[in-house]
């Protein structure tokens, strides 16, 4: 490796998502150890844990499974992030538990991923859980979801047995808006088509589950979405060196800003023009989404922490009645008509639930209208009231300016997740 | 430039908009500085976030007293160059007034006693928020770790009850007497470290970079040699070409045999190294949970 191979390459984020059965802790661990991310320290850590648990060969599993009290139950509780790189690409890894309680927890892995690789048992073929991930994933929004289908070593790698499931459950996925999707055969226990073509499925002709996560576009329009741009801090430094220095912070959730663009402040709706784009000692012509800078304006306007800076031709929707899909994170259920803290990108309101209009059944899909209580785990469609306007884009469109977090008053926990549907 | 940024620039892009999230969220934060890499690239990365301002917060440096004296010196000069405050909490002080009692024996640490101390400090000066450098791929209870992370009014971490963190939107309310130990660095790996290091120009204490001292080997690990570290009958000292991998205190920093002089050298030899920079670390040493355990009560 040469000094400058990992410079410049492209970060991906993607969950992993299965049933409690299904290896996912196993293929993690099988990407990590064929990517050769494992060092000798770790292995001899879980090659002896092994040993003293009783399993008859190095448990891969044992990797990511880092809280005690999971080792103990063999179960992932918690979302686990885990890191690899190959020359192509770096990856984040969001590995989320598959128990229905854990929900919350996969939709939290779930909101920044990119991509997801979701696991089906070739024994077992779909199961709820499957449906209720896939749904997640489409739900959130992630772009690339490659259905996985592991343990081809236990149903002797058959070819009618991987297009039977994948034939069936494509009837299902359909009905879901996901941008694309990929089935592939797998044993994450062996490594068959993770990093390595498999030997003994040469039936299949696909890309293996590595090449596919090198290959996959990245973050394919965030930069030709409009300009969105939420002022998260103002930086004055009042010193004699920059006496009237005065810049507007923050992170550029998509689109791209240039200097000389004319802007709109939402929500006062004053016109400006970008005079400087600031990244800390250098001064840039253009920054792009995701870029974190401080904007200066060409002359003294009143803007504070939430506000937005757009481009005048491209204006979001500025609105305090709002409807979205919302995952419930709390075991204190959804109070219709108590007041909650709304936060959305740097901005914070106080808002109601009006009314709840339905909640899903993530296992068939269906509406349910006849109870409408919103649990812990539950997705539901609501309708809320912000006291002051948000300013956003619905969800389908722009996955960082459609969501937004509820906080509860008294207990401050983030109790629900938020995707704007209109 | 394309329109999209290379992972080195979005890490730096994510962890600068968590520091400023700090700084509009909190009312008086510090960030912990230890000396070490980590802490020196998120002190850079405070720096870059509020430029052309200064830090709007100061530091905090948990001092066991068992220092590489480069350290200190390291830590003056930044604090100067920055113009930011410092406060320090000397574990000694805590020995001294009975507060904590010292470990004996052989492979004795001060680093489980810092918790008292950081949690005193934590106390008395009010903090609401303190940023580490701590990453995700360091550990395995790392790994579960939020941007923000809750700690209670004993400045505990519950690992099964944490708040979802949904997207980019960080959720920093908290009762009375709560704090925040806010991560910047989650996402970076040790090798995104070091290449930002050699990309930004960090100059790094010399700890890193090949030189030669006193060490002994216990268990397979070298260790430097200081006149408080007891040695067991068939341990001896001798002097060898050494660089850090990771700086903490003095008795639990394993040392790494290298000739590397340049950040370049450090990249390769980590690249093709067979161990994690956590492999030399005593503390993580003692037991399968030991971070786990050091964590729920209040560990950085």
């Amino acid at each position: 490796m040469t000094i400058n191979d990992n410079l410049d390459i492209e970060l991906l984020r993607f969950i992993t998502a299965g049933s409690v059965d299904d290896g996912k802790s196993t293929l993690i661990g099988r990407l990590l150890y064929d990517s050769k991310s494992i060092f000798e320290d770790q292995m001899e850590s879980i090659k002896k844990i092994s040993v003293r648990l009783g399993h008859d060969k190095v448990n891969l599993a044992l990797l990511t499974d880092g809280l005690r009290s999971e080792r103990e139950q063999g179960i992932t509780i918690d979302v686990a992030y885990r890191y690899f790189s190959t020359p192509k690409r770096k990856f984040i890894i969001a590995d989320t538990p598959g128990h229905i309680e854990y929900t919350r927890n996969m939709v939290t892995g779930a909101s920044t991923a990119e991509a997801a690789v979701i696991l089906i048992d070739a024994r077992n073929g779909v199961v709820e859980q499957t449906k209720r991930h896939s749904y997640i994933a489409s739900l959130l929004q992630i772009p690339d979801v490659i259905f996985a289908v592991n343990k081809m070593d236990l149903v002797n790698f058959s070819e009618k047995i991987f297009n039977k499931i994948i034939e069936e459950y494509s009837i299902f996925v359909q009905k879901l808006n996901i941008k694309n999707v990929y089935y592939l055969p797998i044993s994450a226990l062996n490594g068959d088509n993770v990093v390595e073509c498999s030997k003994r499925m040469t039936w299949y002709k696909g890309d293996t589950l590595l090449h596919l996560l090198e290959t996959i576009p990245l973050k394919k329009n965030i930069s030709n979405l409009p300009a969105r741009f939420s002022v998260q801090y103002i930086i004055r430094p009042q010193t004699k060196q920059f006496h009237d220095y005065r810049s507007y912070a923050g992170r550029i959730a998509s689109g791209i800003y240039n200097v000389g663009d004319e802007v709109t402040i939402l929500p006062s709706y004053t016109q400006s023009i970008i005079k400087y784009i600031d990244d800390v000692k250098k001064s840039l012509k253009k920054a792009v989404a995701l870029q974190s800078v401080a904007i200066r304006l060409i002359n003294n306007v009143d803007v504070s922490r939430g506000n937005m800076i757009v481009k005048s031709n491209e204006l979001p929707t500025v609105n305090t009645n709002i409807s979205l899909m919302v995952c419930w994170l709390n075991h204190r259920p959804l109070n219709i008509g108590v007041k909650y803290i709304i936060r959305h990108m740097t901005d914070e309101v106080l808002g109601i639930v009006k009314e709840v209009i339905y909640k899903v059944n993530i296992n068939t899909m269906e509406n349910i209208i006849d109870n409408k209580q919103v649990k812990m785990n539950d997705i539901a469609y609501v309708f809320i009231k912000t006291f002051k306007p948000l300013k956003y884009d619905v969800y389908i469109k722009n996955r960082i300016t459609g969501s937004l977090i509820i906080i509860d008053e008294c207990t401050f926990e983030t109790v629900g997740a938020g995707m704007i549907v209109e | 430039m394309n329109n999209k940024l290379t992972h080195i620039k979005e890490l730096e892009s994510e962890s600068i908009y968590v520091i400023r999230e700090v700084s509009a969220q909190f009312e008086n934060p510090v960030l912990l500085f230890s000396g070490g890499k980590d802490s020196i690239v998120l002190a850079h990365l405070a720096y870059k976030a509020f430029y052309p301002s200064f830090i709007p917060f100061p530091f905090l440096h948990i001092d066991t007293g068992h220092n590489f004296e480069e350290t200190i010196i390291y830590r003056d000069n930044l604090i100067k160059r920055l113009g930011v405050k410092l406060f320090v909490g000397y574990v000694q002080k805590y020995i001294d007034i009975g507060f904590v009692k010292e470990e004996t024996g052989y492979g004795a640490s001060r680093n489980k006693l810092q918790t008292a101390t950081l949690l005193d400090m934590i106390e008395q000066k009010k903090i609401d928020a303190a940023l580490g450098g701590a990453r995700r791929d360091e550990e395995k209870v790392r790994a579960k770790e939020r941007f923000f992370s809750h700690r209670d009014e004993f400045g505990q971490w519950d690992p099964k009850n944490q708040r979802p963190e949904l997207w980019n939107i960080f959720n920093g309310k908290k009762q009375l007497g709560e704090h925040f130990r806010v991560f910047p660095l989650s996402n970076w790996t040790e090798m995104d470290i070091w290449q930002y290091i050699l990309k930004e120009n960090i100059n790094l204490p010399n700890l890193y970079f090949t030189h030669e001292r006193e060490v002994f080997e216990r268990d397979g690990i070298w260790f430097a040699y200081y006149p408080f570290v007891k040695l067991k009958s068939n341990e001896t000292t001798m002097r060898k070409f050494v660089r850090c991998r990771t700086v903490g205190d003095v008795t639990c920093t394993g040392l790494t045999l290298s000739k590397a002089h340049t950040i370049e050298e450090i990249i390769v030899e980590i690249a093709s190294s067979h161990i994690t920079e956590r492999g030399g670390r005593f503390d993580d040493k003692r037991s399968e949970t030991s971070m786990e355990d050091r964590k729920k009560i209040g560990y950085f």
